[in-house]
């Protein structure tokens, strides 16, 4: 496996520390004029999501992680794994455990693409893109008129997701949500 | 993710001014002490042999020539003027010293350099003081020994902690096979660079004086309470690190002895040897005059003057950009 050197490191490496995959978040490279160099570093265990500190001497090398994100279309779920498949023409399957869907699982929606972190070729984790569109299953009726004030009411989309939507939305529509914050964003036109 | 353009200049356009108006001020102190400016090779022969600097080698092919080395300082061709008879003077010229990327480096920088003849380095501090606090307006800096530097803020006593407690001070940066290999020097500049650094200069502009002579490079040392400590200088602002000066060692065989040993700190951590600069030892055979020399980051001073923590915001393109 590659490795990289302390002058290779940058913000998004993925390398192995203590046997973790993990990713570089900070480099600072530190040194006095004339002294030895060393290179203090932020990195995310992606197992566990605990951010570390480390120093490095100038020159010290870390192992590559063979982490990549890939785009995959997710398919179905079977109650234990969610299964998503490259979107390369390869069709190639891979199955996602409850821990690497984490929160995602609210935003899952067949035939949509996600990013999804392979580790060692399987799953690690699921991101869902900024933004997706999802129907309304379940809302209190809208109120005519209520275009413009403010309000809002909890809706409940095809994901089971819930989102606080404004009073004028109704069951069937199509909505706009950001995934980051979770808040709705706006109406989709129907064609 | 899609990569952020670069053609933009990252430093704004006040902070190119500064920097022009920075370049006149310096140009008008030196003008004024009738100091000569003076512009030696960028591109040159030989590169250093200092452990820690690392030049970046040129694929030149020239005259007959080929290879040679970026300067990491004009420092050995500024002082073959100096032993030519030239007085005293100085020089403001990009560096390049490779690997080094961060918020306060950047690979190609610019450094101010000068040397006064008849100038210990007490006398060149206050120099230093002059041009320093003459452009960012701040008050005279103190002077402090390394020593209680370093007993302050990393309650160490540099000159007598036995190494092994001092490898045990870095246990909270390192782990133990990182420091096994790590030698005495090494594990002070630890300290200093995440212990002491960060506080010098916090209120006032601080001098620190008195390292120990394993760190003098190519500064006289004599002793100071019964330990040899070298005439080196820094300046520390608000934690960033100035320049650095010597009362500079004008004894050639003594320099060629520590060329020698820097060569072999360099085999010791497995870094290729540096050929020994010739032209530059025959200078100083030939007779450096007696004088005081230091370096300083331009850009740094910049950051100062605009209250940036970045280098980037005072570059025009910084390394990424280049």
């Amino acid at each position: 496996m590659a490795s990289y050197s302390t002058n290779e490191f940058r913000g998004g490496l993925k390398v192995l520390l203590d046997g973790d995959p993990c990713i570089m978040l900070e480099n600072e490279f530190v040194k006095p004029g004339k002294g030895q160099a060393f290179n203090r570093v932020k990195l995310r265990n992606l197992m566990t999501n605990r951010v570390w500190e480390r120093t490095f001497k100038s020159g010290e090398s870390l192992e590559a992680a063979d982490v990549i994100d890939q785009d995959m279309e997710y398919l179905y779920t079977d109650g234990e794994f969610w299964h998503f498949m490259l979107t390369d023409g390869s069709f190639e399957q891979y199955p996602a455990d409850a821990k690497a869907v984490g929160d995602t699982v609210k935003w899952l929606k067949e035939q949509d693409v996600y990013t999804v972190t392979l580790y060692n070729g399987a799953p690690l984790t699921v991101t869902p893109p900024n933004f997706v569109e999802l129907e309304v299953v379940d809302t209190d009726p809208g109120m005519k008129g209520d275009t413009a004030q403010g309000g809002s009411k909890p809706a409940t989309l095809s994901t089971g997701a819930v989102v606080n939507v404004p009073l004028f939305i109704t069951i069937g529509e199509v909505l706009k949500v950001d995934t980051r914050s979770g808040d709705y964003v706006s109406r989709v036109k129907s064609n | 993710m899609t990569e952020q353009s670069v053609w933009r200049p990252s430093a704004s356009p006040a902070a190119l001014r500064s920097r022009a108006q920075q370049l006149a001020f310096v140009r008008g102190f030196f003008a004024e002490r009738e100091v000569l400016e003076v512009e030696t090779p960028v591109l040159a022969q030989h590169g250093v042999t200092d452990v820690n600097l690392d030049g970046i080698a040129a694929d030149i092919s020239a005259a007959g020539r080929t290879g040679g080395w970026l300067q990491t300082s004009p420092e050995y061709h500024m002082k073959r003027l100096l032993a030519a008879g030239s007085g005293s003077i100085y020089q403001i010229s990009k560096v390049f010293r490779n690997g080094e990327r961060g918020r306060r480096h950047n690979p190609e920088f610019s450094m101010l350099e000068w040397y006064r003849l008849g100038y210990d380095d007490t006398e060149l501090m206050a120099e230093v003081a002059d041009l320093v606090c003459g452009w960012l307006g701040c008050a005279r800096p103190a002077q402090v020994s390394y020593r209680d530097a370093m007993l302050a803020w990393a309650k160490v006593d540099p000159f007598e902690i036995s190494d092994q407690d001092l490898r045990r001070c870095c246990e909270q940066w390192l782990e133990p096979d990182q420091i096994a290999n790590l030698d005495r020097d090494g594990c002070l500049d630890l300290l200093m660079s995440f212990s002491v650094e960060p506080n010098l200069g916090r209120d006032a502009p601080e001098f620190i004086v008195g390292y120990p002579a394993s760190q003098a490079a190519l500064a006289r040392v004599s002793q100071v309470d019964g330990h040899p400590v070298a005439h080196r200088f820094e300046l520390y602002i608000d934690g960033l690190e100035l320049c650095n000066g010597y009362w500079e060692l004008v004894d050639a065989s003594e320099q060629r002895r520590r060329f020698e040993a820097d060569n072999w700190l360099r085999q010791q951590s497995g870094k290729p040897g540096m050929a020994l600069d010739g032209a530059f030892l025959d200078a100083v055979e030939a007779g450096l005059p007696d004088c005081a020399g230091v370096a300083l980051g331009l850009d740094r001073l910049l950051m100062l003057k605009l209250g940036v923590r970045d280098i980037a915001e005072v570059l025009a393109f910084p390394f990424e950009r280049a």
